[in-house]
C-alpha cells in the first residue's frame, strides 16, 4: 500500500533518505518526500525516529472472479529425476503437513513421470493424495508439458497453497505457472508459516542481495505460491502404514516446442560431499589467506567432515567455487558447521542458518555470526583452531 | 533475426551495509550498474548477430536514470533501445514486471528474447520464464552455451544440478543466461560515439496497451510485508573468559550432547 510521509511529524533530520534501497525519498521545503521510484518495500517505515512515514491503506483490486475461500488445500509439487524423487520434496512435505494441520485441510502432492511405487512413498512421507500423471512426456524436463499439467491441475482443484522446490526444475517452469494463472509467487523461502485469521501465507526470503530478510505476502490471489530452496526445512515423519490416495492423471493436450535432446552428467565431488556431510569446517574473509585452509583442513579432517566457504574467501580466490556457502552457493545442513573468520552476511546465514548446530569463531563480538551461532568463541581463529584441535585431541584419549 | 535483450538497473548489492542498530539498508555511495547476468545476455544478443545477422534491441523497465544502462548497452554494440518507463508502472512484482516486458516485446516482436538468469537485487530468476508465459512461446532456463543457431532452431547447454542437458527450441523463444556462457565485452570507440547520439524510445503504458489492472503495485499479487535484520537463536551460548577457558567451554557442551 502507498507509504507517505506525515508532514505534521516529519522534522525533516533526514535519517530516511540513505534507507532507500531506490533513491525514492527527497527532501522538499525542508520535509522528507516520497517521490515516484517508490518500490514500497517498507524499509524506510522503521528507519523515521519520529514515526512519520506511514503505510495507508488503499483497497486493492482483485482480479479473480472468485474470492479467496473457495480455495482449499496445500499441495507439494514432488520432482523426479530419472524416475527418483529428489530428497527436497520430501522436506517440503514435512512443511506442507505443518500449513495443511494448522489449516485443517488435506496435504496432496504432484507427482509427473515416476513410477507410482514412488507416489506411495510420497504417501509415507505426508501426504493424503497424490496426483501422479505417468506419462513419459514428463521423463525429461521440458518446461511447457510441467507448467501446462500443473496450472490445469490447479485450476481444476483450487488449492490455496502451492510449494515447488527452488532447483533448477522448479525455479525454471513454476513462474510459467504463476503467470499462467495469475497469482503470486515468492522465490527460495527460508520460512513459511500461516496467518490463521486471513489464511495468508507468511513467506521469508533474503531481498536485497541477501542482505535483509523480507516477508512477502499473496492477500488477494490463490493459490499462494513459493519455492523453497533444498535442506532449507527439515524432513516430516516417515509413517510406513499411512494411508492415502493416488489420482491418476492423464496427459491430454500437453506438448512442447523444446526437446532434450541429451542429458550429461558432470558431478563434482566436492559439491555432493558438502551437502551430504556431517561436519562442515568453513573459512571465510577472517582467515586472511589462503594458507587458512589448511589449518582449516586439519580440523576438518580431525572430525571427519568437510570444508565450505563464504562467498568473500571464494572471490578472493583462496578456494573454489564448488565449496561456497549461502544463496548463490550451496545450501547445507550439516549436524554441526564451524564458521571460521565469517562475518556472517544474509547471504551466507541461508545456505547454513538450519545446520542442527553452528559454532562461530570470530574477532568481531558484533559479527552477525553470532546471531544465528549455538556457540560463539570470540578471538583470533589462528590461536583458537590449533588449540581446538588439540584440546580434541585429548578429550578423545582420555575417553 | 530480430533480438530483444531485457536488462535491468540494478544496486550493486554487494556493497550494500547493514546498520547493525536499526537494522536497515545503508544505501549510501552504493553504485547502480547493469545486472552482471545482463551483461552476458547483451553479450550473447550479439554474438548470434554475428553469426545470423539481424537487429538487436536492448528494453529495461525502469525510472528514467535506467536510461544510462541503455546507452551503455548501445556502446558495446545495441542497435536500439527502448525505456519502459511510467509512474503506473512503480511497485511492481514480478508478476507485473513480466506482463509489462511482455507488452513491450508483442509491440517490438522478437525471434529471440535473452535474459540474465536472475537479477542480484532480488535474485528470484522468475522474470525470464514469466515473460515467456505471457508471451506464450517456449523458454530455455540457465544457458552456459550456445551451440547452434539455425534458420527455424536453436540449440543450447541448459545447467542444471548434476551436470547438463542439451536442449532444441523453435523460434520465437526466450534464454536466461548464465556467468558460464561468455565474456562480455568492453564497449568500443565507435559504440561509445553511437550511445551518445542514440535516440532512446520512452514508452509508457498506453504505448504499449497494457490493462491498468495488471500493473503497478494494484496489479502486484505479493506485497512485502516488512523487512527485518535476522534475529539472535534463542538457546545461544557465547562464551566468556581466556582462549583455553571458552575452548574448554565448548569441549564440555561438545561432550554433553555427544557430539565429540
Amino acid at each position: 500500500m502507498p507509504i507517505v510521509v506525515n508532514i505534521n511529524k516529519c522534522t525533516g533530520c533526514k535519517e530516511c533518505l540513505t534507507s532507500c534501497p531506490f533513491d525514492a525519498i527527497e527532501i522538499r521545503e525542508g520535509k522528507a518526500f516520497i517521490n515516484e521510484y517508490c518500490n514500497f518495500c517498507k524499509t524506510c517505515l522503521s528507519v523515521c525516529p519520529e514515526g512519520a512515514i506511514e503505510e495507508i491503506e488503499e483497497a486493492s483490486v482483485t482480479l479473480y472472479s472468485s474470492p479467496v475461500t473457495d480455495f482449499k488445500g496445500v499441495w507439494v509439487f514432488a520432482e523426479q529425476r530419472e524416475g527418483k524423487i529428489a530428497s527436497v520434496s520430501y522436506e517440503l512435505l514435512g512443511t506442507g503437513r505443518k500449513l495443511a494441520d494448522e489449516l485443517n485441510v488435506e496435504l496432496s502432492a504432484v507427482l509427473f513421470g515416476a513410477s507410482e511405487r514412488e507416489a506411495e512413498e510420497l504417501i509415507k512421507w505426508g501426504a493424503d493424495k497424490v496426483y501422479f500423471c505417468e506419462d513419459n512426456i514428463f521423463e525429461k524436463f521440458n518446461d511447457e508439458p510441467y507448467a501446462k499439467l500443473l496450472s490445469s491441475l490447479i485450476e481444476t482443484h483450487n488449492p490455496e497453497i502451492v510449494i515447488a522446490g527452488a532447483t533448477p526444475i522448479g525455479r525454471s517452469f513454476i513462474p510459467r505457472v504463476a503467470a499462467r494463472i495469475g497469482t503470486g509467487l515468492t522465490a527460495d523461502c527460508t520460512s513459511l508459516s500461516m496467518d490463521r485469521e486471513t489464511r495468508n501465507l507468511l513467506q521469508v526470503r533474503p531481498a536485497f542481495g541477501g542482505n535483509i530478510m523480507a516477508t512477502i505476502l499473496c492477500p488477494f490471489r490463490r493459490p499462494q505460491m513459493a519455492t523453497v530452496r533444498p535442506r532449507v526445512m527439515k524432513k516430516g515423519e516417515y509413517k510406513e502404514g499411512k494411508k492415502g490416495v493416488i489420482i491418476h492423471i492423464a496427459a491430454d493436450n500437453v506438448s512442447s516446442r523444446t526437446r532434450v535432446i541429451d542429458t550429461i552428467k558432470e558431478v563434482s565431488g566436492i559439491a555432493v560431499n558438502l551437502q551430504e556431510a556431517d561436519i562442515i569446517v568453513a573459512g571465510g574473509r577472517g582467515l586472511g589467506n589462503t594458507k587458512g585452509f589448511e589449518l582449516l583442513k586439519e580440523l576438518a579432517e580431525l572430525l571427519g567432515g568437510t570444508i565450505g566457504a563464504s562467498r568473500a574467501a571464494v572471490d578472493e580466490g583462496w578456494i573454489s567455487y564448488s565449496h561456497q556457502v549461502g544463496q548463490t552457493g550451496k545450501t547445507v545442513c550439516p549436524k554441526i558447521y564451524i564458521a571460521c573468520g565469517i562475518s556472517g552476511a544474509v547471504q551466507h546465514l541461508v545456505g547454513m542458518q538450519s545446520s542442527d548446530i553452528i559454532i562461530a569463531i570470530n574477532k568481531n563480538s558484533e559479527a552477525p555470526i553470532f546471531n544465528v551461532a549455538t556457540y560463539g568463541i570470540v578471538g583470533d581463529l589462528y590461536e583458537i583452531v590449533p588449540l581446538f584441535i588439540k584440546k580434541i585431541r585429548e578429550a578423545r584419549g582420555s575417553t | 533475426m530480430k533480438i530483444v535483450v531485457c536488462i535491468k538497473q540494478v544496486p550493486d548489492t554487494a556493497e550494500v551495509r547493514i546498520n547493525p542498530e536499526t537494522g536497515t539498508l545503508i544505501r549510501e555511495g552504493v553504485p547502480s550498474i547493469i545486472n552482471p547476468y545482463d551483461m552476458h545476455a547483451i553479450e550473447a544478443g550479439l554474438q548470434i548477430r554475428e553469426k545470423a545477422g539481424g537487429n538487436l534491441t536492448v528494453v529495461t523497465m525502469g525510472p528514467p536514470q535506467a536510461e544510462s544502462a541503455l546507452r551503455y548497452a548501445i556502446s558495446m554494440g545495441a542497435d536500439d533501445a527502448v525505456l519502459l518507463t511510467d509512474k503506473a508502472f512503480a511497485g511492481s512484482d514480478t508478476w507485473a514486471t513480466s506482463y509489462i516486458l511482455s507488452k513491450a516485446i508483442e509491440k517490438l516482436g522478437a525471434d529471440i528474447i535473452i535474459c540474465g538468469k536472475q537479477a542480484i537485487d532480488g535474485d528470484t530468476a522468475q522474470v525470464g520464464p514469466e515473460t515467456a508465459e505471457f508471451l506464450g512461446i517456449p523458454h530455455i532456463s540457465y544457458v552456459r552455451r550456445i551451440e547452434d543457431v539455425e534458420r527455424n532452431s536453436i540449440r543450447v547447454q541448459r545447467m542444471m544440478d548434476e551436470g547438463y542437458d542439451i536442449v532444441e527450441s523453435s523460434f520465437p523463444v526466450l534464454l536466461t543466461v548464465v556467468r558460464e556462457l561468455n565474456e562480455p565485452r568492453l564497449p568500443s570507440l565507435k559504440g561509445k560515439m553511437a550511445a551518445k547520439k542514440a535516440e532512446i524510445k520512452k514508452w509508457g503504458s498506453s504505448d504499449i496497451n497494457a490493462d491498468d489492472k495488471k500493473i503497478g503495485l494494484k496489479g502486484s499479487p505479493t506485497q512485502v510485508k516488512n523487512i527485518f535484520a535476522p534475529e539472535a537463536r534463542a538457546d545461544r551460548k557465547i562464551f566468556q573468559g581466556t582462549t583455553e577457558e571458552q575452548i574448554n567451554a565448548l569441549i564440555k557442551e561438545l561432550k554433553g550432547i555427544k557430539c565429540l
